[in-house]
């Protein structure tokens, strides 16, 4: 023990720059000391949600819930830092103030938001459980899954899932375990399981990865509510006001068609709605009272866009994975998504 | 009694050419005959092995090169071409040898990885080779001004752009785990190991203890304890990088295997040198630091370079809690849609398993190499 | 002046140096400091951690393993089911450990054994394989060899559908080796009771074959006899109970084999990569054994008669085991805790299921990482128990 703080001075001071961030009043102060938004995504990279590219960039809708804080705060997209985080970790690192926020697909359930000091600032995407099998075992439903091997990833609510779906609907399984997405990706890419079970929006994009994609598909049923959202911490409500109201940002600017194209324009705008998004007009100021400027929604939707844009850009039409809007969809296009008015 | 004289003595003054040797025995017959065919059983296992040479010897070396595809820029370049499944997917190795080597690090800043790597190479072979001069210098050198040359080459700051942890990757954090972890299990390890031989009962009792946790438990639960407790551990706010979580749990780790190795050297010093040191009047450190560690470490350098040798395995379990090593960035790869077909897995490990095999192997010679020329001056 | 100098020795100045140059004073003084560190320290890390949990909210305590696991496990040993507690999960996990560890152990041992034996052979093809083999293997990382086997075994074993039938109604394919599970009738028990009684003869027996020999010089095959015996005797009595045994055989319905009992792929590339690793640094240590032993001690034994195997048997073996079983220890031991890289090829070990599931889904992470280290740590005490016994029964007697 002795020798544990001896090494931990040692290497502290090997690595200077690695090295302590003192705690503070709030997590916006500690932010805007910094300089920079510390924001944990998906470590084992999920294409569309959280990964990065050859060149280190990283890109996705969980990213862009970070991006959008940032600019948010700094007016400034490019001021937040990523760590990739593992499903074990994820929860840790924001109680131990190792990240200020967390966009990780990160399910909403009443015992995480309750017991372990968190809570989830809204969904930017709801999700649900679903499977994918191999189209030549002629399955055509996961009613007809009785007996089938499952590879899942360990210690996910998709585990838990699983084994509730098949007790309820009175079939048997036998689950195949691992610890990492990528090594349950390549059992059932060899054959190890007949179906493969994780978040729908999951399965869109592992599809891609398998050796033959076109031999796999995805069936009908989903399982579970899966609402994925950004968490902060217990206890802060400025910083929790902040990025709740950086995705409801997202939202109103789609509803009222401000884009990041026609921002600029936009803020001449005779509309009260989008004069109250953008701060346009006399004493219209929402972002002071959370420590932020007037323009705060501006800049996110300058930097990072509407909520839309980076749904097209990151899962749908315009990215690989090519999913519907479906359940993600305006409120008044028939999907969830609704935020509440800015006024 | 009389003796027989005669005038014929024979007496042979010099020797016959010797017979050359049956022809069942000399050459490669003879050869061939005493170690592969001396009895019923050593027949039989030759020709077990040999079938088993040619079973799988060809298809290996036509899967590896004959059939391997060479270049490529994705993945139809390794698929299966009329029905007919290609050799290794070299093209994907080759494709991604940058990532493999250096992970995201950004691509304008890679000279730097690059310039610490050929330059902890050449500083080790200047303090490893025995007839190298100023090998003394050279060592204080690379464990005082090197270290911090390269912290400031790879992170950055003082005019170099940052590069974040989570950037690096690949060979590189392979090479940063196994030597940070080797270097600051030196210390501790020593601490540990005179600790352990103490005549003070607390401190001895402390470090029989912790050398005999650390060695009880896998390591991968230690990298499970640092990436998940250590931050419990901290106050609040406090928080290390994750790729420092890991080293510390690392060097705690091989500290106490180091300890045990530096605890065998001290062992075998004899008594004589410790009474001698005490009879000139030297302190407990004084003669610990002039008279025995200098001959102790000496002997235990082979014991030093096993320890590194599984450690540099070891690193690739960093993989397993998220960080990418040069295992962990080549399976991550395996995912990756522009280039999945089914013979890129094999592929890179293979790729993996020979740069480790080179790393290791040659790190392995060494230790036997030292260890000849160590017992000899011994010897003498 | 030097007498002088003594006496002033007295004054309270001196005793103050004296006292602080005494090697005992100034040991128990800094031990007393190292514990008031570690004391301070041990409150410093306790204090954070409070804070810490009391902040995320998360309850100290050993209640979550009371709780429905809720998850399953691809190899259950013993009774689980979904609605089985984490401490059901955690033995499972316990369990699949110690299966993978002896099994490992014993087969690591045998090829060791064979192998390092092969690398002093003089058979020329034979010893170059075995050092091949050696030096390629223990220096590539195990999780490496461990994910290569895994692919391999999944790549060329081919689906359920497709499976291989053995005989004896056993299957290969990619879930596993799927064999009849031997279903135990009445009476079955004592069966397997005769063989520890089998086990206690063949040891009376090989005492009295010992004095036997010392006495007269005759000697008797003890070897043969007590494998017959161990063998014979519960069959022997298996048959007079009528044969209490059935079998339940494997069908395939639907996607998998319902039925019978199956070695899952994930443990035999566990098997594969674990054994083979561990068997090259066995095969160095036995082939250091057998070199340790003098050639004088093999040619005394030729020269008073003795055959080669029965050299190798009586005289070599038993004098290379002195220098064997130290090291071998400790490759037992490494076995035990490789075992935990497990989890990346989805065995349900310890650390996967406990580690794993468990953690991820309590959050309890210090007490499932403090129970599953304290669990490795007495595996790796008692395994050293044992070989510390065996050791020091086999070691050299001195007079």
């Amino acid at each position: 023990m002795r020798s544990n703080t001896f090494k931990t001075l040692l290497l502290g001071a090997a690595f200077v720059g690695a090295g302590a961030v003192a705690a503070s009043a709030g997590t916006l102060d500690d932010v805007k000391a910094k300089g920079f938004v510390q924001c944990g995504v998906n470590g084992t990279g999920l294409a569309g949600f959280g990964a990065p590219d050859d060149a280190g960039n990283w890109k996705g809708l969980d990213v862009d819930a970070c991006r959008a804080v940032a600019a948010a705060v700094f007016g400034d997209p490019t001021k937040v830092k990523f760590t990739g985080l593992s499903a074990k970790e994820r929860f840790t690192a924001l109680q131990s103030k190792e990240i200020d926020m967390l966009a990780r697909n990160s399910t909403d359930t009443m015992s995480r938001d309750t017991q372990l000091g968190i809570t989830f600032t809204g969904i930017n995407y709801y999700d649900g459980q679903g499977f994918m099998v191999k189209k030549s075992l002629g399955v055509s439903s996961a009613k007809d899954l009785n007996g089938a091997s499952v590879c899942v990833q360990s210690g996910t609510t998709t585990e838990l899932n699983l084994a509730d779906y098949f007790k309820s609907n009175g079939m048997t399984f036998n689950a195949v375990v691992f610890e990492k997405q990528e090594e349950a990706d390549a059992a059932y890419d060899a054959g190890r399981c007949d179906a493969y079970t994780t978040d729908a929006s999951g399965l869109y994009s592992i599809r891609l990865k398998m050796t033959k994609p076109d031999d796999s598909m995805v069936l009908p049923e989903i399982i579970s509510k899966e609402p994925l959202g950004p968490a902060v911490r217990q206890g802060d409500d400025q910083w929790e006001s902040i990025v709740r109201w950086s995705h409801y940002a997202m939202l109103t600017a789609e509803e009222f068609g401000v884009t990041q194209a026609n921002v600029d324009e936009m803020k001449k705008s005779e509309n009260p709605e989008i004069q109250r998004l953008l701060g346009v007009g006399e004493g219209v100021d929402f972002g002071t009272p959370i420590g932020l400027n007037k323009d705060w929604a501006y800049n996110i939707i300058k930097g990072v866009g509407n909520y839309g844009e980076s749904f097209e850009r990151n899962v749908g039409e315009g990215s690989p994975l090519k999913i519907a809007r479906g359940l993600n969809a305006l409120w008044s296009k028939g999907g969830l998504q609704y935020a509440p008015p800015i006024r | 009694m009389s003796r027989i004289e005669t005038d014929t003595v024979f007496v042979r003054r010099d020797f016959l050419e010797p017979e050359a040797p049956p022809a069942s025995l000399g050459g490669f017959p003879g050869w061939a005959r005493k170690h592969l065919f001396s009895s019923p059983l050593n027949i039989l296992v030759t020709l077990a092995m040999a079938l088993l040479l040619v079973w799988a010897g060809p298809p290996l070396f036509r899967w590896l090169f004959v059939d391997a595809v060479w270049t490529g820029t994705n993945r139809d370049a390794c698929l299966p071409k009329n029905g007919e499944p290609m050799g290794a997917c070299w093209a994907f190795v080759h494709a991604k040898l940058a990532q493999f080597t250096f992970g995201s690090y950004p691509a304008d800043q890679r000279w730097r990885p690059s310039l610490v790597m050929i330059g902890f190479f050449l500083g080790l072979a200047w303090i490893a080779i025995p007839k190298m001069p100023r090998r003394r210098e050279g060592t204080w050198l690379m464990l005082t001004a090197f270290p911090v040359l390269t912290f400031w080459l790879l992170y950055g700051g003082f005019g170099l752009p940052i590069v974040e942890t989570p950037n690096w990757g690949g060979l590189l954090v392979t090479l940063v785990v196994a030597i940070t972890g080797i270097v600051a299990s030196l210390p501790l390890g020593i601490l540990l190991a005179l600790g352990r031989r103490s005549k003070l009962p607390f401190i001895k009792i402390v470090s029989v203890v912790f050398i005999e946790i650390w060695r009880g438990v896998p390591l991968i639960t230690v990298l499970f304890m640092a990436s998940v407790m250590l931050p419990l551990f901290l106050p609040n706010g406090v928080n290390f990088d994750k790729l420092l979580r890991a080293l510390i749990g690392v060097a705690l780790f091989t500290g106490a295997y180091m300890a045990e190795t530096i605890r065998g050297g001290l062992q075998a010093i004899p008594k004589g040198q410790y009474e001698g040191a005490a009879s000139l009047g030297l302190s407990y450190w004084q003669s610990m630091r002039l008279i025995i560690l200098p001959q102790a470490l000496k002997i235990v350098i082979p014991g030093i370079v096993n320890s590194f040798i599984s450690l540099f395995k070891d690193t690739s379990l960093v993989m397993i809690i998220g960080l990418y090593d040069l295992l962990g960035s080549i399976q991550r790869n395996f995912s990756d849609a522009s280039w999945s077909t089914p013979s890129i897995a094999p592929t890179g490990l293979i790729f993996a398993a020979a740069v480790f095999w080179v790393f290791c192997f040659s790190m392995s010679r060494y230790s036997m190499y030292m260890e000849r020329k160590l017992n000899t001056g011994r010897k003498r | 002046m030097t007498l002088r100098d003594k006496t002033v020795d007295e004054t309270p100045r001196s005793l103050v140096r004296a006292v602080l140059y005494d090697a005992t004073i100034r040991g128990w003084v800094f031990q007393g400091l190292v514990l008031l560190f570690l004391i301070l320290f041990a409150v410093w890390v306790i204090h954070n951690t409070a804070v810490n949990l009391r902040a995320a909210n998360i309850p100290f305590g050993f209640d979550f393993l009371n709780m429905r696991a809720g998850f399953d496990i691809s190899q259950k040993p013993i009774d689980y089911t979904l609605d089985s507690s984490h401490a059901q999960a955690f033995k499972v996990g316990l369990l699949n450990t110690i299966i993978v560890s002896v099994l490992g152990i014993v087969f690591a041992t045998i090829i060791g054994f064979v192998v390092g034996i092969s690398r002093l052979s003089n058979n020329w093809l034979l010893a170059r394989a075995a050092t091949v083999y050696v030096e390629t293997l223990r220096n590539v990382p195990l999780l490496l060899q461990l994910l290569f086997w895994y692919k391999a075994v999944l790549s060329v074993l081919p689906g359920p559908r497709q499976g291989y039938w053995l005989p004896l109604s056993i299957n290969l394919s990619n879930r596993g080796l799927t064999m009849p599970r031997p279903i135990i009738g009445e009476g079955f028990e004592i069966v397997l009771w005769t063989v520890p009684v089998a086990m206690v003869l063949a040891w009376v027996m090989a005492r009295w074959a010992k004095r036997r020999q010392i006495a007269t010089g005759q000697s008797f095959p003890v070897f043969r006899a007590s494998l017959g015996l161990i063998v014979g005797l519960p069959l022997a009595v298996f048959l007079v109970l009528g044969a209490p045994l059935s079998f339940e055989f494997p069908e395939l319905k639907g996607f998998n084999f319902v039925g019978g009992m199956v070695i899952h792929p994930e443990l035999t590339a566990m098997l594969f990569g674990i054994s083979l690793y561990t068997a090259t640094f066995i095969a160095e240590t036995v082939r250091g054994g057998i070199l340790a032993v003098s050639a004088g001690q093999s040619e005394a034994a030729f020269s008073l008669g003795l055959r080669p195997n029965q050299t190798m048997r009586l005289i070599v073996v038993p004098q290379a085991m002195r220098v064997i079983i130290p090291p071998l220890t400790s490759q037992y031991l490494n076995l035990t805790k490789n075992s935990s890289l497990a989890l990346a090829i989805g065995y349900p070990d310890l650390v996967a299921v406990f580690a794993g599931s468990t953690l991820n889904i309590t959050g309890h992470a210090i007490e499932v990482i403090a129970i599953t280290m304290a669990v490795y740590l007495a595996l790796s005490l008692i395994t050293a128990a044992l070989m510390n016994w065996f050791n020091a029964r086999v070691a050299l007697v001195e007079r």
